[in-house]
């Protein structure tokens, strides 16, 4: 376990609008057809309060924040 | 030692099997054959502490592969050993039911296995029911088998929750592969599983089919068994269409097993092995199977429904000839961006193979000329 949050997106409710690379260029750019390409996802504290938006502004709510965990 | 398609049709009653038995499969290193190669022992330890007597066993018998048969070949022609397992898994992870899920077009694979099911006398026998996996290529995936036998709909979900979670009937699941099944069958009647893999030989082979490989086989040693090539051929699929192109060279000393092919770069998947003549062209024969798991994805994923469906374009254009000249850094570039962007892995499996074309067929693609051999196989 760890404090490290990461940036997770639901593929299969989101639909490509955009809004959270437009709140977050920093985590989140789009590829060729709209939808976001998040890199690690890992947030730093600085931005913890965009990305919260990121999670609330986002249309289709298929923004979270996890925790980063090892997978099983 | 036994092997899976030389063992006896049918043992007697099966014997008892406790938590012990998950032991048994971690000293065997199964690990699973439906494509992924997952440790069989840490899937049941999930199912088993979850379980309270509640959990579902899916036998996963979709084959959804188009070149692959050997799944098929186990339910037809060793269905008791398939049962064995999924007996056995039942028993060990105190499952509730057990759902035989087949490809709705295997029907050979299904009345054997019905029959089978007819002929066992285990109160397991009692928790069975029969599922037809519709003839898509997501189907078998593990996730969109749960859904079809939750809600009608066979496309993948998102994770979490993972199968040993929530799956069927919301309760912690486990899909498992037949052949993975039938091995486990064999390790609980005879204490030691075979150490054998199946694969199916595809192309430009004298006999293609299935083909049982021990331990340390090489690609080499199966073309072999299989009358060797028809002629030499230009690269070998390695692990079907969600497998890597590799020069044969390199392809002949690969050994048949899990393990040491991912200590490669490579997967051995669902276990195709197929040859690609010398006169058919890759860039054709690419842009086809590209075309194909474009159209298989269930399109609920941007990054898979419109990725795949532009790299499955720009693979037609540079092979139909009608490519502006940029499709090939299109295609760079995409291979990067489009994987592990999906709910399933369907993406990720077609982008592996297509950036094996890219690399192993490197000059054809850059060199592409337009020409009417489209499709040779
Ligand atoms: C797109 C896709 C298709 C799949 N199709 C099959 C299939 O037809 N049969 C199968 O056994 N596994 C298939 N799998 C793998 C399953 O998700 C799952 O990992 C497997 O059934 C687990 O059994 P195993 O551990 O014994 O291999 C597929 C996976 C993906 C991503
Ligand atoms: S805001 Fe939501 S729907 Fe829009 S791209 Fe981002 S994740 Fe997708
Ligand atoms: S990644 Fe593709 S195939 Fe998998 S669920 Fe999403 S759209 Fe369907």
């Amino acid at each position: 376990m760890s404090d490290q949050l990461k940036l997770v997106v639901d593929r299969i409710k989101c639909d490509g609008r955009g809004l959270c690379a437009e709140l977050l260029p920093e985590l989140i750019r789009l590829d060729d057809w709209g939808y976001p390409i998040v890199d690690s996802g890992n947030v730093p504290k600085h931005l913890l309060p965009l990305a919260q938006r990121a999670v609330e502004d986002c249309p289709v709510l298929a923004v979270t924040l996890r925790r980063a965990e090892v997978k099983r | 030692m036994t092997r899976l398609l030389d063992a006896p049709e049918r043992f007697g009653p099966l014997p008892q099997m406790g938590g012990g038995f998950i032991d048994a499969i971690e000293q065997s290193r199964l690990v699973g054959r439906g494509g992924a190669g997952f440790p069989v022992a840490t899937k049941w330890r999930a199912v088993a502490k979850r379980s309270g007597g509640r959990a579902v066993v899916v036998v996963n018998g979709a084959e959804g592969e188009p070149r692959s048969q050997k799944d098929r070949l186990v339910m037809t022609w060793r269905p008791h050993l398939v049962l064995d397992g999924a007996f056995i898994a039942a028993r060990v992870l105190h499952a509730r039911r057990v759902i035989l899920y087949i490809g709705e077009r295997h029907e050979k694979a299904r009345s054997a296995m019905l029959r089978a099911l007819g002929e066992r006398t285990e109160p397991e026998g009692a928790l069975v029911t029969v599922a037809a996996a519709p003839a898509r290529y997501v189907a078998g995936a593990e996730s969109a088998a749960i859904h079809f036998l939750n809600d009608g709909v066979a496309t993948p979900t998102t994770a979490p929750p993972l199968p040993f979670e929530q799956g069927v009937d919301r309760a912690p699941t486990l899909v498992q592969n037949v052949e993975t099944l039938a091995q486990i069958g064999l390790l609980a009647r005879l204490g030691q599983a075979p150490a054998t893999t199946l694969v199916t030989l595809a192309g430009a082979v004298m006999r293609t089919g299935v083909l049982e490989a021990d331990r340390g086989t090489t690609v080499a040693d199966a073309v072999r068994g299989a009358g060797g090539p028809t002629e030499s051929p230009r690269a070998v699929l390695v692990g079907g269409y969600f497998g890597s192109w590799v020069e044969p060279e390199v392809a002949w000393q690969l050994p048949l097993d899990h393990e040491t092919l991912r200590r490669h770069g490579l997967g051995l998947g669902c276990g195709v092995i197929g040859l690609l003549p010398a006169r058919a062209c890759p860039v054709c024969e690419t842009a086809g199977i590209m075309r194909y798991l474009a159209a298989e994805s269930s399109a609920q994923c941007g990054p898979c429904f419109f990725g795949l469906r532009a790299l499955a374009d720009a693979c037609s254009r540079i092979s139909d000839g009608s490519s502006d000249g940029n499709d090939l850094s299109r295609l760079r570039r995409w291979v990067d961006e489009v994987p592990g962007r999906g709910a399933c892995r369907h993406p990720d499996g077609a982008v592996l193979f297509l950036s094996s074309a890219l690399r192993v067929f490197d000059r054809e693609f850059a060199n592409h000329r337009a020409h009417d051999m489209r499709r040779t196989a």
